[in-house]
């Protein structure tokens, strides 16, 4: 077991997270898989702190975790808000802001 | 037999993951990431930071999933059909992350990686506790983004409420 694996893994899964990303259409699935990006990076901030025997890596991970919690709280009240005014929630209709 | 459980971990979560992106079904992908978050706690627990593990399980797997599914709930979308604006679309997108994901993972893999820096072995870990060794390094060389994150959450909940409130 060696930190090659733990950030190999880390990156299949940060690119499965892109890929949702970017073929649905769903806000929520979105907002998902870019969760699961941040999950494969901490990840990969783990098993460095493991393998290079420091700490610093799992403090990352615990600042990353507040970050996540505050970004869902908003993102996801951004989507009621769209919710609220349009009846729907598919990111194709909210596009106002397309140059 | 570390490494039976993390390739147990890994395909867990692979397959969860493909799970959350491919399923129609918000619920049901909100139910493949639980999957994905609880895997990812073992995955912590063999890299022998259970204060992360412990840690992902409440704030993933319990504060956001929960949020997630709590405004599924509320608005209850309907199924996504997949079918995008744009037809060059899925392709184009499955194209450039084929190119990610074969640059991080050649990259990753043919990095040569510094050996260990520090003296925190899983044995001194395990001997003063995870809780210990993370709590002194956040309050004292990580205080001030320790702090930050404080500001940033007091920020979050103004800005829910402001979103949120009726006008």
């Amino acid at each position: 077991m060696t930190v090659h694996h733990f950030i190999i893994l880390s990156a299949i899964l940060f690119s499965i997270g892109a890929v949702g990303v970017l073929l649905r259409r769903n806000p929520l699935i979105m907002f998902m898989s870019i969760e699961l990006m941040l999950n494969a990076v901490n990840l990969a901030f783990v098993g460095f702190s493991r393998f290079l025997q420091l700490v610093d890596g799992q403090v990352f991970v615990f600042l990353i975790l507040t970050v996540a919690a505050a970004e869902v709280a908003v993102g996801l009240a951004i989507i009621v808000a769209i919710f609220r005014a349009r009846d729907s929630v598919d990111v194709d209709e909210v596009s106002d802001l397309k140059g | 037999m570390e490494i039976i459980v993390f390739y147990l971990f890994a395909a867990i979560a692979v397959i969860a993951a493909l799970g959350v992106v491919g399923l129609r079904n918000p619920v049901y992908a909100a139910l493949c990431l639980a999957v994905v978050f609880v895997s990812f706690a073992g995955l912590y627990v063999l890299l022998s930071a259970p204060f992360i593990a412990v840690a992902q399980v409440m704030i993933y797997a319990g504060a956001i999933l929960i949020l997630f599914v709590f405004v599924i709930m509320l608005l209850s979308p309907p199924v996504d059909q997949g079918e995008g604006a744009l037809k060059w679309q899925k392709p184009l997108a499955l194209g450039f992350v084929g190119a990610l994901a074969v640059q991080l993972v050649l990259v990753l893999a043919l990095a040569v990686l510094p050996s260990a820096r520090g003296s925190l072995t899983p044995e001194v870990i395990a001997q003063r506790g995870d809780v210990q060794v993370v709590g002194a390094a956040l309050f004292s060389d990580y205080l001030l983004p320790f702090e930050m994150t404080s500001l940033l959450l007091l920020v979050a909940i103004v800005g829910v409420i402001v979103l949120a409130k009726k006008r």
